[in-house]
Parts: structure tokens; sequence; C-alpha cells
């Protein structure tokens, strides 16, 4: 954290922020007679023109299901469709489109690879996740384990609300790990994992790794091989995409090795009555039509961002961050959790006698949108001994106006609740 | 700026989140019930105490969560005191309609008082996401009177 008056040297100027926001329709909104304040988009980000266009044109002009007809405009939505898978895999710089699956969402994501590396897995044998996991990158880690005899280590988080790496090396010492299954950036406390050195303390221990970068990839750049990741999921409704289409991507031996997750059409290469043999992946594992005006818009997302430029995105983001951080900290009565060295922007929040929710609605009447209760990370909340808090989370198109206001209403709630 | 959550926000809200009355786990009771709302997080356990002829003698509870819930149970508690069963599940009913629609259902004496000292509850009705906040105690209520919920208690 550092002083000074909000716009410092570095940061993006109003003006760019101001034209970042005029592409985001949404923000125009009044609520309730004032002007919209979102600070939600580690739960849902907001969609610009761009991703709203290219849906539209992606149903008006090229619209057919994929790989199935023989027809001029199936033609078209295929083309499409594998056109957005290898601009994914540019983004992530997959080494090829061919290791990049798309799922429903994140959970799907995760859920796939529980299911099928999950089978091959013996029991006995065990996968690491960290104390600070969305409920979706535990549950189905549970499920196997109540399915497949694996066993479920519970990596620890510090009291700062980092990893604790030494204790992760720990879990993985007996050698019996088979995957390390750990969120990239929490969706919590704002914490970013070093990625790059879990990769290797899990690689050196025979383990193979995935990351949910589910909240990351919205913030910073992600290289799937610099970082030396197996698996990276991440969904396109964070990253200012449309709901209903999620990514996996995963080294492309351990595509091949895994078995399918769902059956259906578009996943196999013949089928009789009796049996099925399996399409190569990624199709393997996207049975079914697949999310098609979805990729279109998760396709323009990725432009949009790459326009913008993770450079100046991150510079603001670190800006409001640390705005944020300095003003809620003087207002008497809140508690900030997690305060790791790394983090991405999204600030979590107590306020002594008010409970999260209470909050959340008061917030609400000012025109200002937070998340609050356990933020799908319930193990974490008992963890930091709290009931639940609130959250603000911030993405390209916030203000430092936009934080002064939710200051000024925080300031409010306490007089109110006083 | 947030004058119009008086509605919501009575200063009688406040006064039973903050200092319940009824906030106990009784020494001896007749039944108990959990109620919980788990998209919130909200929990309450509720123990009823009956009198010989099987009216409520009392009502305690033990509860986490919002201003809203806290202060439901505890206003709960002291308005079902000396009713029967049947008359405490039609104030909860009452109640439920109220906190969904913020009208006050026609009720005999003496349920019509009862009913009245609720009205703050009313105020929810405008806050579609914070209505269950209300209702969490009357839904486990009912369920302690082993009456049938039209919605599950969870």
């Amino acid at each position: 954290m550092s002083g000074g008056s909000p716009l410092r040297r570095g940061a993006v100027s109003e003006e760019a922020v101001a034209r970042w926001r005029a592409d985001f329709p949404i923000l125009a909104t009044e609520v309730r007679g004032r002007p919209l304040v979102y600070l939600d988009s580690a739960a849902s980000a907001q969609k610009p023109r761009a991703v709203i266009a290219a849906m539209v044109e992606a149903m008006e002009r090229r619209y057919a299901n994929v790989h199935r007809g023989i027809h001029w405009l199936s033609e078209r939505a295929t083309e499409s469709y594998e056109g957005a898978r290898a601009q994914v895999a540019r983004f992530i710089n997959a080494a090829a489109a061919e290791e990049v699956v798309f799922t429903r969402n994140s959970t799907e994501a995760l859920n796939l690879v529980a299911h099928s590396f999950g089978r091959l897995m013996a029991p006995g044998e065990a996968v690491v996740v960290s104390e600070m996991e969305h409920h979706s990158n535990l549950v189905p880690w549970q499920m196997l384990r109540d399915r497949a005899g694996i066993a479920l280590r519970i990596a620890r988080i510090t009291e700062a609300g980092e990893l604790d790496l030494e204790d992760l090396a720990r879990k993985l010492e007996d050698g019996k790990v088979r995957l390390v299954a750990i969120t990239h950036m929490s969706n919590v406390l704002g914490t970013a994992v070093p990625a790059a050195r879990v990769a290797a303390l899990a690689h050196e221990a025979g383990a193979a790794v995935l990351f949910d970068g589910s909240q990351a990839i919205v913030h910073r750049p992600v290289d799937v091989q610099a970082i030396g990741a197996d698996f990276y999921a991440f969904t396109g409704h964070k990253l200012y995409g449309p709901s209903g289409i999620g990514v996996l991507w995963a080294r492309r031996e351990w595509l091949e090795r895994m078995p399918p997750f769902l059956g259906g059409g578009e996943m196999i290469s013949s089928v009789s009555f009796e049996t099925a043999s399996w399409a190569p992946p990624p199709y393997k594992f996207e049975a079914g039509t697949p999310p098609i005006v979805e990729a279109a818009g998760l396709a323009a997302a990725l432009s949009y961002v790459e326009g913008v430029g993770y450079e100046a995105i991150m510079a603001h983001e670190a800006a409001l961050l640390d705005h944020a951080l300095r003003r809620l900290a003087a207002i008497p009565g809140l508690t900030l959790w997690g305060r790791a060295q790394d983090r991405g922007g999204v600030v979590s929040f107590t306020l002594e006698g008010v409970h999260p929710h209470d909050l959340a609605t008061l917030l609400d009447r000012a025109g200002i949108a937070v998340r609050a209760g356990n933020h799908c990370a319930e193990p974490l909340m008992q963890r930091l001994g709290v009931e639940g808090t609130t959250r603000a989370s911030f993405a390209l198109y916030n203000t430092h106006e936009e934080i002064e206001a939710l200051a000024e209403a925080l300031e409010r709630v306490r007089e109110f609740f006083a | 700026m947030f004058d119009d959550l008086r509605d919501l926000y009575q200063e009688i809200i406040i006064e039973h989140a903050r200092h319940p009355r009824h906030a106990r786990r009784l020494a001896a009771f007749d039944a108990e019930a959990k109620g919980d709302n788990p998209l919130c997080g909200d929990r309450l356990t509720l123990w009823l105490a009956r009198t010989p002829e099987g009216r409520i003698a009392e009502a305690g509870f033990e509860a986490k969560g919002c201003a809203i819930s806290l202060a439901s149970a505890d206003l709960m508690a002291e308005a079902v005191r000396g009713l029967s069963a049947e008359e405490a599940a039609t104030l909860a009913e009452a109640v439920q309609h109220l906190a969904r629609t913020g009208e006050a259902k026609a009720l005999p004496p003496p349920l019509a008082e009862r009913l009245e000292s609720l009205m703050p509850l009313g105020g929810v009705h405008e806050f579609p996401s914070r209505v269950k906040c209300a209702t969490l105690a009357w839904h486990a209520l009912r369920a302690a009177l082993g009456k049938k919920d039209e919605e599950a208690v969870s």
C-alpha cells in the first residue's frame, strides 16, 4: 500500500476510464434514482457492447449447429466456433487449440477434471486443495473422495491470507498426491497464488497441477506454459464475456489419457448399439451442442481485453485497490480480511455490529452493488472465524469516485446502526 | 441517503436485533425446531415450553443472522406467548403473508393485536431478497408446532 492522491503517476487517466465505461451500456443504469455503482464484478462482470454485438451477429449471420451440417451456414458457424477456440489458445498461450475444451463454466471444467482425472486415480492416492477455495474447487473433490476412496488434503493459508507453501510441501511429502488443485486468485481475499512455484512443488512431488483461474485471468495475463500448469479453468462471464461458457485448458497428454466426462453426440468417433469409441480431444469432452453463440461472445471479450490491454487494466485496478484499502482502513469498526502482498481487485470486510446482509441492503439503497455472505467459500469463513463478509470487487470500468461513494456509504451505515 | 430504509430497519427492528429478550435456550421445553437459510447462512434453533393446557408458555431461540432475522425471532417469541398451537400457526401464516406482501390479514382477537405488534416486519416485502430473513423464525415455529408448511423450512 502506498499513500498519495488516487491519481498517481502511472495510473490510467480519468478520460481513458471514461472511454472504457462508455463501452458498457449497463453502466448508465440508474438504481432508484442514483447512478449504479457496480462493485460486484468478481461475481459476474458487465459486458462491453462488442461482446453483445458479436453474439447478436453470430445469431443473425452465422448461426447453425456446428460440426454437423453439410451446409454453408453450419460451416460458417463451425469456423466461428473453432476460431474462438484458437483465440482462447492464443490468449493463454496454449501449445495448441486442441488443448482448449469449452464447458458451461469453471464449475463444469473443475467437475470434468474431478471426474475424468479421478478415473486415473487409485484408492489411497490424494488430491490437495487449499483453505481458500471456492466451493466449485472443493465439492467436486469431496465427491471424488467419497466415490473413489481417494484422500483430500487441505493446504493451509497463513494469517495474511497467503497460500502456506511450506504446508503445501508437507502435504506433498509422502508422494501420494496425484493432483494439486488450487485457486490462482482467491475470490474472497484477492490473494494471488504464486502459480509457477506451486506448479514446481507439485511436479517435484510427482503430482499434476490445476489452477482455478476464474478470478486471476480477469486481472492479469495468464500463460499456462510459463506457469507450468497441467490444467487451467476459467469462465467467460467474469471476463466481460457471456455466461454459459467456460474453458478447461489441459495439456494434450492429459486430455488423451483421461476418459470422457459426459456422453452424447459430438464426443464420439463411432457408435454401435453395444459400444462407442471416443473422438480425439477436445471433442471427446464436448458432448452435445456446445455454447455456439457464447463462444462468439467470449472471443469478442478476449479481443476487448486485449484492446484495453492488461498493462492498463492492472495499473488502474492496482490504483483502485490501493485507494480502497487506504480509505476503508480508516473507517472505525471496519475490519479488512486478507493482506496478501500480491493480490487482485477484491476487498472483503466486516463492519462491527452490522451483519453483512444488512450492510449489503443498505449499500444497495445507495445504488452500490456488492456481494455479502460466504462467497461460496464457507470453509474459508470458518477458517477466518467470521459468519460472512461484504465484498467489493473491481473491474476495469470502476472509478475512484465509486470507491469514495462506497466509503461514504459505509460511514453512513455506521451512523445508521449506531 | 437511507431515509427510505426506515421502512425496513425501523427502530424496533434494530432494537430487538441488538438486545433480544428471548435469545436463550429454555431449561425445560416441549418442542424444538431448527431453521436455516442455506443461501445466506442464517441459522436458528427454537424451543417452546407449553402450559398444562397446551398453550405456549414461553419461546426461546438461539440464532445467527442479520438484524431482520434476529428481530423477527425475538418479536415472534414475544407475540406467541399464551397462544394455542392453532392460534400460533394462524399467526405464523399471517406473518409469512405480511412479509411477502406487506398486507395484514384480518384476524380474530387476540391474534389481531399480536399481528399489529409484528407490522414492522412487513417492510421487508419491498426487498425480495430479504423476505426469507423475516420468515425464518416463523417457519421454525410451524415446524415446532408440528404444522405442515407450504414452504420448506430451509
